[in-house]
């Protein structure tokens, strides 16, 4: 199942990068720096770096992720400028990559899912890439 | 405060050291974030998946350990943050936070940063590019 989904990607959605959202995403990594949330003082606000973890990216047709027992490996963003507070972003991720290797607990599954956002123009802002680590027993459970 | 661009190789960010991990930190991690797998919040479904007890999202320390750079955005902006997720975080870790100078180039300045437990074990490593790009919106 999941090899099949390498390559998918899902439909554009817009996204806004929200004022209230980006203070309170600041406040609960304890950043509450001005250059985030303080408007009098800067000119523009960003969003911190993991910031994107909040947006809708759509769904990818054929690709259904259980809600528990996924184990996240890595993560690595890329930017080519930082997000803007106020700005829209659109989001949309694509299924890269799928494999398995055996280890101590069983087969483990690897996901590599790359998402994007792009402003309206369609011009990049930023990439990320997630490696998921699927158990084999949440594999079964799936049966998949 | 040194301006980033006048560090060395070798030469280190100031750690931080943050207050023990508390249920309350995750809750709003969830909040915050959307991410509301139970085994960040509720003790019964941790132990349903075989932990000890519920354990930080990787991505609130991937978040924290990034502030060691917030400082410095009137010099530039994170261009790229990798990160490998090592261990698990628990309740009433105490987390310190390190960034190291890789290298320091004309354009960019590369970083090796952690977040460590209290037992000095890494529970997430990677690497940080800083951009020396100045980016008109940050300006006093």
């Amino acid at each position: 199942m999941f090899k099949q989904a390498i390559g998918k990607r899902s439909d554009k959605v817009k996204n806004k990068v929200e004022r209230g959202a980006v203070k309170k995403f600041a406040e609960a990594i304890g950043d509450s720096h001005p250059v985030f949330v303080d408007d009098v003082k800067f000119s523009r606000n960003i969003a911190p770096p993991t910031f994107p973890r909040i947006f809708d990216y759509g769904k990818i047709e054929g690709l259904d992720l259980p809600k528990k027992g996924l184990i996240h490996g890595e993560q690595t963003y890329h930017y080519e400028r930082p997000l803007l507070v106020g700005e829209d972003v659109l989001c949309y991720a694509e299924v890269e990559d799928y494999y398995e290797r055996s280890g101590k607990s069983g087969d483990m599954g690897f996901l590599k899912v790359k998402r994007y956002g792009e402003d309206l123009g369609g011009k990049m802002i930023f990439s990320e890439e997630q490696v998921v680590i699927i158990t084999e027993a949440v594999r079964k459970e799936m049966h998949v | 405060m040194t301006l980033l661009g006048e560090l060395q190789a070798g030469e280190s960010l100031e750690s931080v050291t943050l207050p023990p991990v508390s249920r309350l930190d995750l809750i709003k991690y969830a909040g915050a974030s959307g991410d509301y797998n139970p085994i960040h919040t509720i003790d019964e479904e941790a132990k349903k998946a075989g932990l000890p007890g519920v354990i930080a999202h990787g991505m609130w320390t991937m978040g924290n350990l990034a502030k060691l750079f917030t400082p410095y955005y009137e010099e530039g902006f994170i261009q790229d943050y990798s990160i490998r997720f090592k261990g698990m975080v628990f309740l009433n870790d105490r987390i310190t936070l390190h960034a190291v100078v890789d290298d320091n180039k004309e354009e960019e300045m590369t970083f090796d940063v952690c977040a460590k437990n209290q037992k000095g074990k890494n529970v997430i490593e990677g690497h940080v590019t800083f951009c020396k790009r100045l980016i008109e919106a940050v300006t006093y």
